[in-house]
């Protein structure tokens, strides 16, 4: 599904080198994790993938299903099924969370080429799905993210990916800032989305998200690189024992 | 100095001079005939604005002062059709001249209407109390010599006197089919005490226009205006409201203007009971390097307890140009004055300007006044976000500005008529209905 090689990107103001030769497969179906330290690169990672205006690719590729990433505009790389959950989402005053995801939702499929849902069918599938994120009505209404408490945007994320029905999912961070019961919540919308199409790149600075979304693939990530690669129960070791062996490992 | 203020004096003649050949003063009745004297008299005093008057800093008032207006090409959507589906009166003005066939019945429950250019060949008519009264007061301080001409040489325009709640707007319909008309055109209303309507104006009532509505609002009434100025890129229009507000009354003006080459709205109010609330709010659309807009605010507090409220929002691509000049003056005997103003703009590119003249002078002690300019381009943080939702650029910063632009359009009182421009908005922009 998602096949990173030798990925190269510095800051595009600066001369900060952040990914240094990064290497990651994601088969399709998977739900692999990586975990790092702060200032590991694991967010510009993300944003590199999505498209986020900043930074300079010098080296190596990124693909998806065959598909070039970074040469793709960001919404043509979500129209082909790329989905970032953001760790802050933004707010935007004025637009209503509906006309966003009919938006974005319609657009997508345009962009592929397929019929526009009408606005019944659309009203009835987001209620659903809005529903067994306990998003309610009010919600849906008010302007995307305005207002939201920590846990609904983050909630809100998990709707619109469960719309959009991306087929490669990017979590960046997305128990920061949750307590526990939101931490259950939006995990379960997690795992209610995993299907055998469908791919999960979970970014995580702690180990307690992978209790609810258990990944197949657990990597380590440090100073640009992924350094380690293994089972669950590594991301077990990193809560034991912290990065320090970890990297003292790879120094 | 002297020398200087001679020169500006002889100026604004001139520009009056060149002017005048091409104005003459209708016939008609004799209240009319001393109202349309007295404001002659008044231009001729003043002059026409010229471009070193500090009133016109931000816009070249030349397309007004000019003999012949600038032709202005015709186009499909004028945007007369933004009240679509909503139940109203219709009144059509096709380049300054009366539409008989087009229009309906001036008859409508709780509001007299008829045309100016009917009653003015009465000898003397209730409106005489009113017009020419309210433009004459709104004089001072600052001299607008193009409202004065309006009241000279008017051809024709509304008089509208609400006595309960009208039944429906009034829609004041402006066509246009020539490249060159020269429409001058003024409305009287008004609101008698405990009574209300709604006043609705869409399109620009000439290749040049030049419209005063002068509404007196008596105590406890309510008077709702509404309008989209005409979309046709081309056209040149001035316009002009004054208000006076009576006790416990409210005004509440909205002004979309989609477009159009040159534009100059005028709105004076003067609140002269207690506890009035008046409030005005512009939204503009502008794309390209000829179109220049500009709003121009005086907010009068004369009584105690009022509450004034000003909103623009400014949208400003390819080099369009926005200006805002808003005042709130309160007066010495105005205590526990609430005046609000916030005037913004975005910007979609370097190539255009928004030019802002806040202004706020105070002489009672005990009031809450704010005003607030901001200039910005548009939220790359909330652009990238959407993008990454699959919304491509262009339609994700449409519905940004359509964002920006909805908090000016939500200070429209009717949710019927806020919904009739947001939807019109919508659909210049090319994005889907809300649900």
């Amino acid at each position: 599904m998602l096949e990173i090689k030798n990925l190269h990107v510095k800051l595009e103001d600066e001369d900060k080198q952040i990914l240094k030769g990064l290497n990651l497969t994601v088969e399709t179906g998977k739900v692999h994790a990586i975990m790092g330290p702060n200032g590991s690169g694991k967010s510009t990672l993300s944003y590199v993938l999505s498209g986020r205006d900043g930074y300079e690719v010098t080296d190596g590729s990124a693909t998806m299903d065959g598909f070039d990433l970074l040469e793709a505009e960001t919404e043509e790389r979500a129209a082909e099924g790329l989905f970032l959950a953001f760790q802050y989402p933004v707010e935007i005053p004025g637009v209503s969370n509906m006309t966003f995801l009919r938006t974005a939702l319609n657009a997508q499929r345009k962009a592929r080429g397929e019929e526009e849902m009408s606005a019944t069918d659309f009203l009835k599938m987001v209620r659903e799905k809005a529903k067994s994120l306990k998003i309610d009505a009010d919600m849906l209404k008010r302007p995307v993210n305005m207002g939201f408490s920590g846990g609904e945007k983050k909630r809100n994320e998990i709707l619109q990916m469960a719309v959009l029905e991306p087929k490669m999912c990017i979590l960046d961070e997305t128990d920061s800032g949750l307590d526990v019961d939101a931490m259950k919540l939006v995990s379960d919308g997690v795992n209610a989305l995993r299907d055998e199409g469908r791919s999960f790149l979970v970014i995580t600075h702690y180990q307690r998200l992978l209790d609810h979304i258990v990944p197949d693939v657990v990597h380590i990530m440090a100073d640009g690189r992924i350094i380690k690669t293994g089972g669950p129960e590594l991301a077990l070791e990193v809560e034991k024992n912290g990065y320090a062996d970890l990297l003292a490992e790879n120094a | 100095m002297a020398i200087k203020r001679a020169q500006l004096k002889q100026q604004k003649q001139d520009a009056l001079a060149a002017r005048q050949p091409a104005l003459s003063m209708p016939e008609g009745g004799e209240w009319i005939t001393a109202a349309r004297k007295d404001a002659a008299g008044r231009l001729d005093a003043m002059g026409l604005p010229i471009r070193r008057d500090e009133y016109w800093k931000y816009t070249r008032p030349d397309a007004f002062t000019s003999a012949e207006p600038v032709a202005a090409a015709l186009t499909d959507d004028a945007g007369t059709q933004v009240f679509e589906g909503v139940d109203v009166l219709t009144v059509v003005f096709r380049d300054g001249a009366f539409d008989a066939d087009a229009s309906d019945d001036l008859a409508l429950d709780g509001v007299e209407i008829s045309r100016l250019a009917d009653a003015a060949q009465a000898d003397i008519h209730w409106a005489k109390d009113i017009y020419g009264a309210l433009e004459t007061a709104g004089q001072d301080p600052v001299e607008r010599p193009l409202a004065a001409l309006n009241t000279a040489y008017a051809t024709d325009g509304l008089v509208i006197r609400a006595t309960g709640a009208a039944a429906k707007p009034i829609h004041v319909v402006y066509e246009r089919s020539s490249d060159t008309s020269d429409a001058v055109l003024h409305h009287v209303v008004k609101v008698e005490e405990g009574a209300s309507v709604t006043l609705l104006e869409t399109g620009a009532a000439g290749a040049r226009a030049n419209t005063v509505t002068e509404a007196a609002i008596a105590d406890t009434a309510a008077f709702h205006h509404v309008r989209s100025q005409g979309r046709d890129q081309e056209r040149q229009l001035v316009t002009h409201m004054f208000a006076r507000l009576g006790t416990e009354s409210t005004f509440k003006s909205f002004t979309l203007t989609p477009n159009g080459k040159m534009t100059r709205n005028e709105c004076i109010m003067e609140l002269t009971g207690d506890d009035a609330i008046a409030h005005v709010a512009g939204a503009l659309m502008a794309d390209g390097k000829d179109v220049h807009q500009d709003d121009t605010i005086f907010i009068t507090h004369d009584a105690v307890n009022c509450e004034s409220r000003q909103v623009f929002k400014k949208v400003l691509s390819n080099g369009a140009t926005g200006v805002f000049q808003g005042k709130i003056l309160v007066k010495q005997g105005a205590q526990k004055t609430d005046g609000y103003q916030i005037s913004q703009s975005l910007l979609l590119d370097e190539d255009s300007q928004f030019l802002a003249k806040p202004e706020l002078e105070i002489y009672a002690d005990d009031v809450a006044c704010s005003h607030g300019s901001t200039s910005g381009a548009i939220d790359e943080d909330a652009l990238y976000y959407l993008r990454a939702r699959g919304i491509p650029h262009r339609k994700a910063q449409d519905l940004m500005v359509l964002a920006f632009l909805a908090e000016a359009v939500d200070e429209i009182e009717s949710e019927e008529l806020r919904e009739a421009i947001l939807r019109r908005i919508r659909l210049w922009l090319d994005l889907e209905d809300d649900l």
